[in-house]
């Protein structure tokens, strides 16, 4: 609880009887970049939402900087949200809407004048005062929501899948972009998104969650290599998911095979589950590995091969800078650091 | 593709050219000319007409005309946009049930419902009958300026909720959301979002009130009584009873100008480039 600058405890959120939230507890530390990783409906905005005051949880607390929120409502709250459409005010022009938050603060004039044309120059909008909403861009309308809520030097800043209208080169500029001026500025960053790209990139820790549960907390890391479960396996990255039983610590069979692992703390003769990752399977001449099998199909990604190998019916995803001509049978080794075991889910 | 669609609108061309275009023609043709003039050969042009006008009883009248109508606007605005403001925020279900008790006097001819004002209006109308059951005296309500203002709040005031309504729940929450979020409370929410994006329908409902309630004749007529002429009144005599339809043509053009310089005013004070929330 020491730097924590928000808690949530024991969030339940129904709509109309129906459960969004089933017990959410997430603890964000200040200065930390943490992003709300699921597809659609998961429940992630209505995380956010709650944490901004937009709703209020049907069970649990809310504490920010170690005061409970929950009938606090967002004006009164010490944080700010970049919406996923921006919200910007049509009526007025850029300068407005981002002195919006001090206006309301009754600062002088000069201030205002001040702070906003700081926030401007960070955002590279030096010039774009007077314009009006509509005759800006996708990207610079979503810079002005940021700078519309940075510039009233929030503690926390809630960001809900604010570059998903962008097209793909500028939303990766963008993430860059994000990424280091919440280092520069040092203020916490609370950010939705579905995209595991976006999420991997620029958070200290994901949050990933799945109807209305986190479903693991931890580092992009971790949470690449060591999935706790097969939704996230599946969901962060492509992988192949296999059933297998553990023999002993660091022995998996799978695919009627044994394969040594790093993985261990296992009941004898457990079954499990096996995570490999497609760009983890390397592919080999035919009799040097002990997992064989045909190419069903290639296709060229760009930075790789995407190939599907069947073997013993399972089709592996294979990633490889590589190819192999289809229909020819081909061998795949891994390491035992590849192979990621899971608790069977149900 | 394109050019075959315009055949479209040929209908409405002629429409519009028989029914709106060849009238005003004619109004105007009637207001520049003498009565003598009968025809082609013998027309004669004058602009005695709009001189006549400007005499200080026919100003008066018109002064009266714009300053009942402007009255009647104000309180429909006062009474209609706290309205549409609860009908936008109703749930769905309440909202229909609202709006449709909105448009529901309008399934009714106007005429029946100004009649229906008299009977409640009247000496011994509802009002009356119930101020002399409970022991006090009786009001004159009919044929007053109060009354002539009230038929027509009554009666205009459903042009006034609609486009207001219609302005406030086009309204994209989100911007609610966003001000609540920078800090403002209920009331500056109010003020600085929700009141300056709701004036294309305030500005709609006015012009769709005054316009008609400066021109009105049947609800002065009927609760203003005789003393309580109005504009409209005015030009319907001159047509019907005067036979006069060269004055009434004069003062109808004069009335017409009034009304596109109002408009023009309005559109000015309208922001809206979308105009989303305008009827025309």
């Amino acid at each position: 609880m020491s730097n924590a600058i928000i808690e949530l405890n024991n969030i339940i959120k129904k709509f109309d009887g129906e459960t969004v939230l089933d017990d959410i507890n997430l603890s964000v530390k200040e200065n930390e970049f943490v992003t709300l990783l699921g597809p659609s409906g998961c429940g992630k905005t209505t995380t956010l939402r709650i944490i901004g005051g937009f709703e209020t949880p049907t069970s649990g607390e809310v504490y920010f900087d170690g005061h409970l929120m929950n009938d606090v409502p967002p004006f009164k709250r010490q944080l700010n949200t970049v919406f996923q459409k921006y919200a910007l005010f049509p009526h007025m022009n850029v300068f407005e809407n981002i002195a919006f938050g001090l206006r309301i603060k009754k600062m002088d004039e000069r201030i205002i004048e001040g702070k906003v044309s700081k926030m401007l120059e960070l955002f590279n909008l030096k010039n774009y005062g007077k314009r009006r909403i509509d005759q800006l861009s996708g990207g610079q309308q979503q810079r002005i929501a940021i700078a519309r809520a940075l510039v009233n030097e929030p503690k926390v800043l809630l960001l809900d899948e604010p570059l998903g209208a962008l097209d793909l080169k500028l939303r990766k500029e963008m993430q860059n972009e994000l990424k280091a001026m919440q280092k520069k500025i040092g203020i916490t960053f609370v950010y939705v998104t579905h995209d595991q790209e976006e999420a991997l990139t620029m958070s200290d820790t994901i949050v990933v969650m799945n109807d209305g549960i986190i479903q693991q907390m931890g580092t992009p890391i971790d949470i690449y290599n060591e999935p706790e479960n097969a939704f996230v396996a599946d969901f962060i990255g492509e992988s192949n998911i296999l059933d297998g039983i553990m023999h002993d610590d660091y022995l998996v069979e799978f695919l009627g095979k044994k394969f040594e692992c790093v993985d261990f703390g296992f009941g004898k003769g457990e079954e499990i589950e096996v995570v490999i990752r497609p760009e983890d399977l390397v592919l080999t001449e035919a009799g040097t590995s002990p997992l064989e099998g045909i190419v069903k199909s290639v296709t060229f990604k760009g930075v790789h091969y995407e190939m599907r190998v069947v073997v013993s019916n399972f089709e592996f995803l294979v990633h490889s800078t590589t190819k192999a001509p289809i229909g020819e049978t081909i061998g795949l080794s891994l390491t035992p650091d590849d192979i990621h075991i899971m608790e069977k889910g149900e | 593709m394109k050019d075959k669609t315009k055949y479209f609108s040929y209908p409405y061309i002629v429409w519009m050219s028989i029914f709106i275009l060849l009238p005003s023609f004619l109004v105007l043709l009637y207001s520049i000319t003498t009565k003598e003039s009968n025809g082609i050969t013998t027309i004669q042009f004058t602009l005695d007409n709009y001189k006549m006008f400007f005499n200080n009883m026919y100003i008066y009248i018109l002064w009266d005309s714009i300053s009942l109508a402007a009255l009647s606007t104000t309180i429909c605005l006062v009474l209609g946009y706290p309205a549409a403001y609860i009908i936008a925020n109703a749930n769905l279900s309440k909202r229909n049930t609202l709006l449709f008790l909105c448009i529901l006097p309008m399934w009714m001819n106007m005429l029946l419902r100004t009649y229906a004002w008299m009977t409640i209006l009247g000496n011994n109308g509802l009002i009356n009958t119930f101020l002399e059951f409970i022991g006090l005296q009786k009001l004159n309500l009919l044929y007053t300026k109060g009354a002539t203002v009230m038929g027509m709040v009554y009666n205009f005031i459903p042009f006034m909720i609609l486009p207001i309504y219609t302005a406030l729940s086009k309204m994209d929450n989100g911007l609610i959301e966003a001000a609540d979020d920078l800090g403002a409370n209920k009331k500056t929410v109010f003020r600085k979002i929700i009141l300056p994006l709701s004036m294309p329908g305030v500005i709609s409902g006015i012009i769709m009130v005054f316009m008609p309630a400066v021109s009105t004749f049947i609800i002065p007529q009927l609760l203003g009584g005789n003393k309580n002429m109005m504009i409209g009144n005015l030009i319907e005599k001159l047509f019907i009873l005067n036979g006069d339809w060269n004055f009434g043509s004069a003062i109808s053009i004069i009335m017409m100008i009034i009304i596109l310089i109002s408009m023009s005013i309005m559109n000015k004070f309208d922001v809206d480039k979308e105009g989303g929330a305008r009827l025309w």
